[in-house]
This record gives structure tokens, sequence and C-alpha cells, in this order.
């Protein structure tokens, strides 16, 4: 069973700012870490090598700093890390990520499972994982909680659906995003954490994926950003005072007025 | 725009999306259509009431519970037959999960979950606003050059239009091609799950509870309340974790992302990994006994005091009304 996890490098906080004079995102002092959601993939292609053997590679698209995101899920039990990095690259919207990711995919053949995590901290879009199923040609299981069974190149997965689980089956190779429920990601072992630091990370850009530069990164995208800016905070932010009860009385006058109740 | 069913029933968020899809359209000076993939789906004529000028209706039991290959391939092959300028769905989990299929085959540009959509009359630019970083940050996306331009737009965000029962539209109905549609993934099963009467994605009112509230028992008055107000009831990860609700109740940064239109939270300090879940919500209130309870920053409303006596006197009053 050979698994390739996708996981990207985010800032380690939603709390980011913007600077007023260049109108982009301050990101000095700020630690990186692995999204979260990708710490649950991580594990999940860990746990699929223990139960059936084979491999689990971990790729990642980004600066050379997503190095070190590469060598912790080396630690984490991962065995191999390809990083994606070419001046190239930057910029890219969800499409032109997706197109990069499944050229390094295709390169990664034979595989049978991508697991991907459901979205992002930074983009929060989740448009990553389908668009790579859909440029792979491949099943798409989106939301998955638990894989029930994998056998005779069928998967039968459990997945998230707003009122309740659906169970799904699907062919193998596939491509799943995944959830929290599925599992409680392991911290590092110290065999992990040595061999995450002799660990060598591939890195491959434009020429390793034989890609045209005019389909990747900011040319290759077909969204551009026309503005980031703060939202603003209208919160009247209102404490009432008083004893509880008029308090109270306040409060349910106020959600009267504003057609809350 | 697509219009998203469940089990024959359109969905709330679908006219939301007319309302903003006709105030766009008309910006534009073009034709809003609704495109409805199901089976035997009721009120279709409603979306013409609510704005549609077309419907294009695919019925198929096939389609009955939307299998995301189907609806991929059928709304990729409609979109491009008929061509048009802008594609908007519902960023509900369906929404999210097939609709950047369908703009990676066309392929075209897409930006996830919009909360206010515009129009660039001049360069007919379809203007979308996302909340990025847990909505600490917003951006303004275009697709300058690629057609259509698509966006999946969050729940709640616009409000409906009032049905006008003598808007003229037509229906056009297409045949389902099963020979060419297909389905390699496939639905073996659903469990429903419902722990409560109003999903907390969908509800207009929220009623949720932090480690405050001391123990599972305690949580019945939240019920009440909730109750009481034809809410939905949310939770922190804490209390979560210390098994007293479902962790289908959980929202933030690790649970699910609400905006209803009020949010009641009692007894929860307002990490920010909650916050990040829920602060987009129109009207917040906060109980909490700690003035300095970092909740009240985000509080439209705020009460310092003990919820264990707050809550029952807001239920008591809110029965009176
Ligand atoms: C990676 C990560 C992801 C996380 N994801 C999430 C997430 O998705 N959702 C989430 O909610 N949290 C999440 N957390 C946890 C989060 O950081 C907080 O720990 C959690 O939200 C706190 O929950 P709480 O407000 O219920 O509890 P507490 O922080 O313990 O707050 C309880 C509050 O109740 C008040 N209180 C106590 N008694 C009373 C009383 N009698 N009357 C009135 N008020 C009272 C106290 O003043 C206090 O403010 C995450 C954390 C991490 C590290
Ligand atoms: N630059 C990237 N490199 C590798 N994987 C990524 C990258 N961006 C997104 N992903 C994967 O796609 C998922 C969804 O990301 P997003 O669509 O950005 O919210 C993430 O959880 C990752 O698994």
């Amino acid at each position: 069973m050979n698994v390739v996890v996708c996981l990207k490098q985010v800032p380690g906080t939603t709390q980011v700012k913007i600077d007023p004079e260049t109108n982009t995102l301050i990101r000095e002092g700020i630690e990186n870490i692995i999204n979260p959601f990708d710490t649950y993939a991580i594990e999940e292609g860990v746990r699929l090598r223990e139960r059936f053997g084979g491999k689990v590679t971990v790729i990642s698209m980004g600066p050379p700093q997503t190095e070190a995101a590469l060598k912790e899920a080396v630690s984490l039990g991962v065995d191999e890390g390809i990083l994606l990095s070419d001046p190239a690259f930057a910029g890219a919207d969800t499409w032109a990520t997706s197109r990069t990711l499944s050229m390094a995919l295709r390169k990664l053949e034979p595989y049978d499972l991508v697991i991907c995590g459901r979205q992002t901290l930074d983009g929060d879009t989740g448009q990553v994982g389908p668009q790579l199923a859909e440029m792979l040609c491949l099943p798409f299981v989106a939301y998955v909680s638990q894989i029930e069974e994998i056998a005779d190149g069928e998967m039968r997965a459990r997945r998230m659906v707003e009122d309740g689980y659906e169970i799904m089956g699907s062919p193998l190779p596939a491509v799943i995003t995944v959830v929290k429920e599925i599992n409680t990601p392991r911290l590092p072992s110290l065999r992990g954490i040595a061999r995450s630091k002799s660990a060598s990370i591939a890195v491959w850009g434009v020429k390793e994926l034989n890609i045209d530069p005019g389909k990747v990164g900011m040319a290759g995208s077909f969204t551009r950003v026309i503005r980031i800016f703060s939202p603003q905070q209208d919160r009247r932010g209102e404490i009432f005072q008083g004893d509880l009860e008029s308090q109270v009385d306040c409060l349910v006058g106020r959600l009267k007025d504003d057609g809350l109740v | 725009m697509f219009a998203e069913q469940r089990n024959g029933e359109i969905r709330g968020v679908v006219y939301e999306l007319l309302a903003r899809g006709r105030g766009l359209a008309d910006a534009l000076q073009t034709e809003l259509s609704a495109v409805c993939l199901g089976h035997e789906v009721g009120d279709v004529n409603n979306l013409i009431a609510h704005g549609a000028d077309k419907i294009y209706l695919v019925d198929s039991p096939e389609l009955a519970n939307n299998q995301e290959d189907l609806l991929t391939q059928q709304l990729v092959e409609l979109i491009q037959q008929h061509r048009p300028e802008i594609v908007l769905a519902g960023a509900t989990a369906l929404g999210r999960a097939f609709v950047p299929r369908v703009a990676a085959a066309l392929p075209t540009g897409l930006s996830a979950d919009c909360i206010s959509l515009d129009i660039d009359a001049e360069k007919r630019l379809l203007l979308q606003t996302k909340p990025t970083f847990g909505g600490n940050i917003m951006a303004v996306i275009t697709c300058p050059e690629a057609r259509p331009q698509m966006a999946t737009v969050r729940p709640h965000v616009f409000s409906r239009r009032e049905s006008d029962g003598s808007r003229k539209g037509e229906i056009i109905t297409v045949d389902f091609k099963r020979e060419r549609i297909t389905s390699r993934t496939k639905l073996i099963d659903f469990v429903e799950e419902i722990a409560e009467t109003v999903r907390i994605e969908e509800a207009d009112v929220i009623v949720a509870g932090g480690r405050g509230l001391e123990k599972a028992e305690n949580f019945e008055m939240l019920n009440e309340l909730a109750s009481v107000m034809g809410a939905a009831v949310g939770a922190t990860r804490a209390v979560v974790d210390e098994g007293w609700v479902a962790y289908s109740h959980q929202i933030g940064q690790t649970g699910k992302t609400v905006y209803p239109g009020l949010y009641i939270a009692v007894g929860i300090s307002g990490a920010l990994q909650h916050t990040v879940g829920m602060q987009t919500s129109e009207c917040i209130v906060a109980i909490n006994d700690d003035p300095n309870a970092p909740i009240f920053e985000v509080a439209t409303y705020g009460i310092v005091g003990d919820l264990f006596q707050v809550v029952p006197l807001l239920i008591e009053k809110l029965k009176k009304r």
C-alpha cells in the first residue's frame, strides 16, 4: 500500500495583521506549523502503512523553509518527504497548486491513496483535495472520518455529512480529504526524531516536474487577489450594568429591537 | 447558480443565492438561471418566484442522493453548453466538495466561502470577498480572464427576497445521460445522526456552552434555553473533550465554523481557537462571570455574571415574551 500525503506549512496563528504601508500580511515573527488538518492526514497514512505495509510519502509545495515541516512529518513516521519548491511556484491559487501537486503525483506513481487535509488554516478553501482528484482523474471522497476497510483494490470509508455520516465505496487509487475525528495524531518518537535529523528531503522544481512555467504559480493562476483588508470590528460591545435582573431585561429588550427574538 | 437539493427539498442557501444572483444579473443586464439536479424535487417553481429566469432541471433517480461524480459531470456539461459568465453555489459541505472539481475540469478559477459579491460593471468582473485566516483577514478576489467566474457562497450572508408569484420564468428539462455520466464512488449506506432538532450549520440562533457549565447535567439548562429560542446547541472543545456533548456540536478551529444571526456564548472564555469558528456571527451575546474573559472582545452584548443565575432568568423572560 503506497500512500501520498499532501501537507502545507501555514502560520501558527490566525491573528495576522496587515502592514498598512504595503497592504501585505506581516509574516515576521510568526512561527510556521504543519496545517492542523494535515497532521491527521499524516497519522492516517502512517497507520495504513502499519496495517498493510508499503510506504508513505509526504509532499508539499512551498518556499525552502517548508523543509522543516517535511522533516517533522518524517519524525512522525513518514518514510520520505518531497519538497516542491521553485520561484516559479510562488503566488499560486488553488488551481495552480493542485496542478503542481498533480504533476508531482504523476512522478510518484504507482500509489493507492492520496490523503489531504480538509482545509488549510490560512487559505481556508478546502479546494486543493477535490481539484487534485479531478486533475488526476481519480475518484474522490471528502470529509473521511474512518477508513473501514481496504481490500481487493476497493476502499470503504465513512465520511461526515451535515446530518450524519455516509459509508462510501470507492475503487483505488483515490483521493480523500480527512477530518479531525479520523484519528489522534501521535507525538514524534525518539527514533523518528533521529531519522528526521538525517533525512534528506528531495527538492523538485519546474525542471524536475517537467512542467510549463506558464501553468504554475501566479502565471498559472486564474484568480487574482486584488485587495486584502482587516474586517471592521463594528461590535458595539455593550456590557450591561445594574443587577442581574435588569441586565437580563436589557438584553432581551435589545434582542427584540434587533429583531433577533 | 446551483440549486442544491437534499432529499428532494431545495436548501435554504439557494434562496439566498437567488436574491444576490438576481442583483448581479440585473447589474450585468443578463439572465439568472438555476440548475437543479435531483429526483422529484418539490417546489422548483418557487425558484422562479424568488428571482430565477430559467431553471435547468435534470431529474433522475440516480441524482437523488447527490453523488458528486454525477453532479460534477452534469454541471460541467451544462456550463460548457450554455457558457454562463458567473456560476455560484452554496458553500455547504456538498458545494465545497464538488464545485472545486467542476472548476478544475472546465478549467477556471474558483473562490471559496465568499461573504460578499459585487460587480465591476465596466469590466463585467465579479468581485468576490472571502475570509481567510479564520476571518481575521478579508481578501477580494477576481477571475480576470477565464470564464465562468465561480464562487461558493457562505450560507446566511444574503437575505432572501420575498416570493413573487407573478414572476414569469421557464423550466427547461434536460435528459440525464446515464450511458455517459457515471459514478466511480458509491453510496453504500447513510446513517442519520441528529442529536438535536436544529443543525448548527443551518441554525439562525445558536446557544453554545463552555466549561463554565461545570458538568454534563448542566447542559440541560442550555438545551432548555435553546428550545425556548428555537436554537441549536454548540459547544467548545473543552466540553467536547470532557464528553459532555458530541463532537458534532463543536465550534472552532477544529470543529465547525458557524455564522448565525445570533450566537449566545455561555461560560465560554473565548479562546482564539473557539472564536475563529463563530466571530462572524451577526450578533454575539456573552455570559461569563469573568469580566476579563476575551469572549467580551468579540461580543455585541455582554452580561458579567454567574451563568447559573443568568440563564434561568433569561429562560423565564423569554418564555414570558
Ligand atoms: C490545536 C487546537 C485546536 C483547538 N480547537 C478548538 C475548537 O475547535 N473549538 C474550541 O472551542 N476550542 C478549541 N481549542 C481549545 C481552546 O484553546 C480552548 O481551550 C477552549 O475553547 C476553551 O473552552 P471553554 O471556553 O469552554 O473553557 P475555559 O477556557 O475553561 O472557559 C470557561 C469560562 O467559563 C467561565 N465561567 C466559569 N464558571 C462560570 C459561571 N458560573 N458563570 C459564568 N461563567 C463562568 C470562566 O470565567 C471561563 O471564562 C483548540 C486548542 C488547540 C491547541
Ligand atoms: N502548497 C501545498 N502543498 C501540499 N499540499 C497542499 C498545499 N496546499 C494545500 N494542500 C493540501 O490541500 C488541503 C486543502 O488545502 P486548501 O485548499 O488550501 O484549503 C490541505 O489540507 C493539504 O492537504
